[in-house]
C-alpha cells in the first residue's frame, strides 16, 4: 500500500514539476521521493530472483512443483543443502574455487605490481617492446584462443591441475594497466626523496609504493576474485576429473534435466552456496570495488 | 611520461620476467598456434594433422549455421547491452536527486554483479520453468501462449538475455547514478532558466556529460555478453533449442572440444580475434570523436 501511494504521489509530482508550479524546496523534496521510489523498486526487482531461489531451496519436492508457486520459506532447508553438499561433493568444489580465485587474484596482483613498477620507474633496452607485448593482451580475452591454450597446457602436463586452472588466467594486462596508471600519478619527488634516504628500488616499492596502492590492490582483488570464482569456460576445458572441477561447473550436475526428478530445491541450494562467496566479497569490499573501477576507466 | 628515477642493469628485466613469461606462454604461443592450427584438419583417427590451407575458413564462410551464430551473438549482445544500459540510464535520470543513503542503495544494487552467469542462469531457468516457474504461471492468466524455452527459440534467447541483464543491471545503474551525481546542478538549473525542458536538458546536457560512463559501461557489457556468457549458455540452454542460442564462443568450444575438430575451432578463434580487434578499433575511433572527457 505504502509503495503504491508513494508511486502515485511521485507521478503527481512529476506532472507538477513538468508544469513548473512548485516552489523550489518542495520540488527538491519531491524529486527526492521519486528517486527513493525508483531506487527501492529497482532494489526489490533485483532481489526478487534471489529471494525466489532461496525460498525454493527451503521447500520439499512437493512444494517446489505445486501451483500456484509458493513464495514463502519452508522447512526443508537443511535437508536440501545437505543433499546438494553430498551429491555434488560441494566441499571439494568450493575448496577448488577458493584456491583458484585466491591464486588468480594474488598471482595477478603480484606480477602486475612488479611489471608496472619496472615499466614506470626504470629505463631499459626493449622497454617499448615489453610494454606492447603486455598491453596487447588487453585486446584478446582467453575465450578467443581456447583450443591452442589448452594444447599449451597439455604440453606442460598441467591438465587437471591447479597450475593449469590458474596460471593461464594470469596472461592479461588489466592489473598492470591499473598500477601503471596509478604510479604515474605519484610525484617523482617521492622516489627521489626515498633515494636520498638511501632506499634502493625494492625498498621503495615495498615501503612506499605498496602502502600507497592499498586501495588499488583491494579493488583489483575484488574484481579478480570474482572473475576467478565465476569463470566457467576455462575450468570446463582444463579439468576432466570430478575432484578438480570448480563450483560453478559442479552445479551443472544438479540441474534437473527433462527426464529427471525436478529437484530444483537441491539445485537452488547448490546455487545459493556457489553464489555466496563472491557476493560477500563484493558487499564487504564494495567501497574499493567502485573506486578501483572508476580509476581503471581513466 | 614520468622521468625514470632508478638505475639498475638487470633488475627491471627480473621485474617484468614473470608477466612476460606468462604472456608468452599463454598469450602469444596460443594466439600464433591458433593461426597455424586453423590451416589444418585432424586425420580421421585424430592422430595427425593434415594441411588444408584456407579450407577451414572456406567451410566456415559457406556454413549457414556459422552465420546463424554470428547473428545470434550480435543480437544477444546488442539486447543485453542496449536494453541494459537504456533502462539503467532512464531510471538513473529519473532518480537524479540529492539522495540520502546512496551508499546503502549502491550496496543493494551491486551484489548481483558477483553472481556467476551460469548461476544467474540456473536461477532464471526456474523462474522461466514451463511447468513450475512463477513467470509462465503469471503469464498464463494473460495469455494461453506456451512460454516454453525448451521448444521456442525466442523464449530461450529471452531467458539468457534476462539472466545476463539481471546480473549487470544494478552495476550499470550504480555507475550512472554516480556519474549523474558528478554533474553540477548549476549547469542543469541554468539550462532550466533558459527555458530548456527536461527532455531537452537530458539530450543537450546530461547525456553528453555522461558519455565517458556510457562508453565504459558499453565496452564492459559488450565484452561481458560476448565472452563471459559462455557459462550461461552451457548451463542453461546448451546452445538450443536447435542452435538458437549458440553464441560464437559456445560454437567454437563445441566444435573444438565436443566435435574434436581442432582446426575448425581454431579457424573460428581466428575470426573471433579479428572481430574483437575490429570492434576495439571501432570503439576507440568512436571514443575519440564522441566521448568528451
Amino acid at each position: 500500500m505504502a509503495a503504491t501511494s508513494r508511486l502515485a504521489s511521485a507521478g503527481a509530482v512529476a506532472t507538477a514539476e513538468l508544469a513548473g508550479h512548485l516552489p523550489a524546496t518542495r520540488r527538491r523534496d519531491m524529486s527526492g521521493a521519486i528517486a527513493h521510489a525508483i531506487l527501492v523498486a529497482s532494489v526489490v526487482v533485483l532481489a526478487f530472483p534471489l529471494y525466489y531461489a532461496f525460498v525454493i531451496s527451503t521447500q520439499t519436492l512437493d512444494e517446489v512443483t505445486s501451483l500456484p508457486p509458493k513464495l514463502v520459506p519452508s522447512t526443508h532447508m537443511l535437508q536440501n543443502y545437505a543433499d546438494a553438499w553430498v551429491r555434488a561433493k560441494m566441499g571439494r568444489l568450493l575448496l577448488n574455487s577458493a584456491i583458484v580465485a585466491l591464486a588468480v587474484a594474488f598471482g595477478k596482483i603480484a606480477i602486475s605490481v612488479l611489471s608496472a613498477f619496472a615499466i614506470v620507474y626504470f629505463n631499459f633496452r626493449g622497454k617499448q617492446v615489453v610494454f606492447w607485448m603486455i598491453f596487447i593482451t588487453l585486446m584478446l580475452p582467453v575465450p578467443v584462443r581456447i583450443v591452442s591454450t589448452y594444447q599449451v597446457v597439455s604440453v606442460l602436463g598441467w591438465v587437471d591441475t591447479y597450475w593449469g586452472l590458474t596460471v593461464p588466467l594470469l596472461a592479461s594486462a588489466t592489473g598492470t594497466f591499473l598500477f601503471r596508471q596509478y604510479y604515474q600519478t605519484i610525484p617523482d619527488s617521492l622516489a627521489e626523496a626515498a633515494q636520498l634516504d638511501g632506499a634502493g628500488p625494492l625498498r621503495f616499492l615495498w615501503s612506499f609504493l605498496l602502502p600507497l596502492s592499498k586501495a588499488n590492490i583491494a579493488a583489483l582483488f575484488v574484481i579478480l576474485f570474482v572473475y576467478g570464482w565465476n569463470d566457467y569456460l576455462w575450468p570446463l576445458i582444463v579439468t576432466n576429473s570430478p575432484e578438480m572441477r570448480t563450483a560453478v561447473i559442479g552445479i551443472d550436475s544438479l540441474i534437473p534435466r527433462t527426464s529427471q526428478l525436478p529437484e530444483w530445491n537441491v539445485a537452488m541450494a547448490a546455487a545459493m552456496m556457489v553464489l555466496l562467496p563472491p557476493v560477500v566479497v563484493i558487499v564487504a569490499m564494495q567501497r574499493w570495488f567502485v573506486k578501483g573501477l572508476i580509476e581503471t576507466e581513466k | 611520461m614520468k622521468r625514470t628515477v632508478f638505475r639498475n642493469r638487470w633488475l627491471p628485466y627480473a621485474l617484468v620476467a614473470p608477466q612476460l613469461a606468462v604472456t608468452l606462454a599463454f598469450f602469444f604461443w596460443p594466439a600464433f598456434d591458433s593461426l597455424r592450427l586453423s590451416l589444418y584438419r585432424a586425420s580421421p583417427f585424430g592422430d595427425r594433422l593434415i594441411f588444408i590451407g584456407l579450407g577451414n575458413f572456406q567451410r566456415l564462410l559457406s556454413d549457414p549455421a556459422y552465420f546463424r551464430s554470428v547473428a545470434t551473438s550480435f543480437v544477444f549482445s546488442a539486447l543485453v547491452t542496449f536494453v541494459g544500459l537504456a533502462v539503467a540510464l532512464f531510471l538513473a535520470s529519473l532518480a537524479n536527486a540529492k539522495i540520502r543513503g546512496l551508499a546503502i542503495y549502491r550496496t543493494l544494487l551491486l551484489w548481483p554483479y558477483g553472481i556467476a552467469p551460469a548461476v544467474a542462469g540456473v536461477i532464471w531457468m526456474f523462474v522461466f520453468h514451463p511447468s513450475f516457474g512463477v513467470l509462465p504461471y503469471l503469464l498464463s492468466f494473460v495469455t494461453a501462449y506456451q512460454f516454453n524455452w525448451f521448444l521456442k527459440s525466442w523464449v530461450a534467447l529471452a531467458l539468457i538475455v534476462v539472466a545476463a541483464i539481471w546480473k549487470q543491471f544494478g552495476y550499470n545503474l550504480a555507475f550512472y547514478l554516480a556519474g549523474l551525481q558528478a554533474i553540477p546542478g548549476s549547469v542543469l538549473e541554468a539550462a532550466s532558466v533558459d527555458g530548456a525542458g527536461p527532455v531537452r536538458r537530458f539530450f543537450a546536457i546530461t547525456f553528453p556529460l555522461l558519455s565517458p560512463v556510457t562508453f565504459f559501461l558499453f565496452t564492459l557489457n559488450m565484452t561481458f555478453s560476448f565472452f563471459d556468457t559462455f557459462g550461461l549458455v552451457h548451463a542453461v540452454t546448451q546452445g538450443g533449442p536447435g542452435d538458437a542460442t549458440s553464441i560464437l564462443v559456445f560454437r567454437a568450444w563445441k566444435d573444438g572440444f565436443e566435435g574434436l575438430q581442432l582446426g575448425y575451432s581454431a579457424a573460428q578463434s581466428v575470426i573471433l580475434m579479428l572481430l574483437v580487434v575490429a570492434l576495439t578499433a571501432a570503439q576507440f575511433r568512436f571514443a575519440e570523436k564522441k566521448v568528451t572527457y
